[in-house]
């Protein structure tokens, strides 16, 4: 009987997800692509949850994994090279690539913790996004602030996923496609983080972050097991880079500034550091409460007091930061918080 | 050179930058021996420890068997039988009690002994067995150490070392603590102990090491040191 219940509560969020685009298309496609850019912080936040939320390294130039996978793909499939490679075969080089430039940041920050090592991350995230501001020249690789554009979109057996297409009657846009393809790399993506969370590795990573001499002691290689966190996270950071440059056809390096890592972290530690769903839930709400303040600080002010009496996007701003604000201030652990940290937390208000 | 020493530390030295910590001991531990090493706060102790667990640089040799400590990785250790219970105990705070016994095993595979070793080591404390599901860090400072140390013996090790295992601890805990040190060593495990609390250690132990800045300035049978006129004042407060 529950488990009835339960195969049939699945399979309705299952048809849920899967009618979104087509509801959403008729408010508007930019609601799909806001869906579409949401699932990617989605994937953004469970990257970094390993590196911050598991093993306890806080790192503020996580977006810079973002920005390899995106130029990987951008230079692997643009006029920009001449090169037009399938995205199953950039995706894994763009994670590859992202992990090892992980454990580039990983190596010398080893020794490092909390602020500091809060600090170098930043510089890293900078180093990266400056270089691929400069890298045009004596040889143009990235072509400097103007980006690349003209990126390939996907192509699966044939079919774009730049053009709407008609099945069965009801037709499909290009990102209502991209929806589908990043609503199974999602499921892959959260299947491999419950794995890890509950895996030998993931109380590797945990023992580290409370007590790193203990740690050692019972036989943990902590510099190993820290370098594998690092490229693990920044693996996820690659997957979704090239999403990113694949839907968007188009990456500079202003995609990718500090305030988006800052971005991604407070997803983390707004939704429950630690915990998957926790990051999850924190990933889409912040990316749509903006997105939703965007579409109705204006009316609502019109209707309010007849005129506009602060610039929408200010207001949207603020709105947005004060509740943060309030959030960590009622739920400090996070809304949906990893269950240790929960138990913590309780102990200290009793 | 003892010819049955389990572990034995030649010219051990520790630096800070350009403070010499440890200044060039040596001591050796024997196979079911239970030691101690004694001295006053900022001795130089706990750094003769950490030396020992490779958790700080040190020059010297350290021999234990037929390896060379001083030459291993510190996760390395326990994979030769050499545990440590850390100053402050170190237990995970957010895991619970099961996990972070679980955690004294990592290195280990045989998944069938582990659970009886967990079951041996819950009969030993049955005080961990009733917080078995509980977070670490809500357990009481005694219970605390009580789970570094049954977490160290779940690597099965063969000499166990404990950094200052009443500090911070009420008299009755410390004295229950030093019971389970005891039952340990009983059941031959061969024990370094370093503690601030002279005359307990002294009297749990068989051999002691009194350290005073950076050397060890005395070594001899746990009674002797108890009768010697030196550690009498110096240490026993008499």
């Amino acid at each position: 009987m529950t488990d009835l219940r339960k195969y049939a509560g699945m399979a309705l969020i299952a048809l849920a997800l899967l009618a979104l685009p087509l509801v959403l298309t008729s408010m508007g496609t930019a609601w799909v692509r806001i869906t579409n850019l949401a699932i990617l912080f989605v994937f953004l936040s469970l990257g970094l949850n390993i590196v911050v939320g598991m093993a306890g390294l806080l790192d503020l130039g996580y977006i810079a994994f973002y920005a390899v996978g995106a130029y990987v793909y951008a230079l692997l499939a643009s006029p920009h090279f001449g090169l037009h490679l399938p995205f199953w075969v950039i995706l894994p080089i763009g994670a590859l690539l992202a992990g090892l430039a992980g454990a580039v940041l990983g190596a010398p920050t080893l020794r490092l913790r909390g602020d500091y090592l809060a600090i170098v991350t930043l510089g890293f995230g900078e180093i990266v996004r400056i270089l691929m501001n400069n890298l045009s020249a004596p040889f143009n690789i990235t072509n400097g602030p103007k980006g690349i554009t003209r990126i390939d979109g996907l192509n699966v057996a044939g079919m774009s996923f730049n053009s709407t297409d008609t099945l069965f009657g009801i037709s499909f846009t290009g990102p209502a496609k991209y929806y589908y393809i990043l609503l199974l790399l999602l499921l892959c993506v959260i299947a491999v983080n419950l794995r890890l969370q509950k895996s030998r590795i993931g109380r590797a990573w945990v023992a580290i972050r409370e007590d790193e001499l203990a740690a050692k002691s019972a036989g943990i290689n902590t510099r190993n097991v820290k370098l594998l966190a690092f490229a693990m996270g920044a693996s996820f950071g690659g997957i979704a880079g090239g999403m990113f440059a694949a839907m968007q056809g188009f990456v500079s390096p202003e995609s990718f500034i500090l305030q988006e890592s800052v971005m991604v972290l407070a997803m983390v530690v707004l939704g429950g550091m630690g915990n998957v769903w926790g990051v999850i839930a924190g990933a889409l709400l912040l990316s749509f409460v903006p997105e939703f303040l965007r579409y109705t600080v204006e009316p609502a002010q019109k209707m309010l007091f007849g005129r506009l009496l602060v610039e929408p996007e200010v207001l949207r701003m603020l709105i947005f930061g004060v509740a943060l604000v309030l959030t960590m201030r009622f739920r400090p652990a996070g809304l949906w918080p990893e269950a240790r940290h929960r138990r913590e937390f309780g102990e200290k208000r009793a | 050179m003892l010819a049955t020493a389990l572990l034995e530390a030649l010219n051990l030295e520790v630096h800070y930058g350009g403070i010499a910590a440890v200044k060039g001991i040596s001591f050796a531990v024997e196979e079911g021996e239970l030691v101690c090493l004694i001295g006053a706060n900022g001795a130089g102790k706990t750094s003769t420890l950490k030396a020992l667990a490779r958790m700080i640089p040190a020059q010297g040799e350290i021999h234990y068997r037929n390896a060379r400590l001083d030459r291993l990785p510190s996760h390395d250790l326990i994979r030769h039988g050499l545990a440590l219970v850390p100053e402050g105990r170190g237990i995970f705070a957010r895991l619970t009690v099961t996990e972070n016994l679980a955690m004294g095993a990592y290195h280990r595979n045989d998944k069938a002994e582990i659970a009886l070793d967990l079951q041996h080591i819950y009969e030993m404390l049955p005080r961990l067995k009733e917080r078995a599901a509980q977070v670490a860090g809500t357990l009481s400072g005694g219970e605390q150490q009580m789970l570094a140390i049954g977490r160290a013996l779940m690597g099965r090790p063969q000499l166990l070392l404990l950094d200052e295992p009443s500090m911070g601890l009420a008299p009755l805990m410390v004295e229950k603590v030093f019971e389970v040190i005891r039952t340990v060593a009983a059941q031959g495990v061969t024990i370094f102990l370093v503690e601030q609390n002279a005359r307990l250690a002294l009297q749990t132990c068989s051999r002691g090491y009194v350290m005073e800045s950076g050397l060890i300035t005395l070594a001899d049978s746990a009674a002797n040191l108890l009768a010697d006129p030196r550690v009498r004042t110096a240490y026993l407060g008499e």
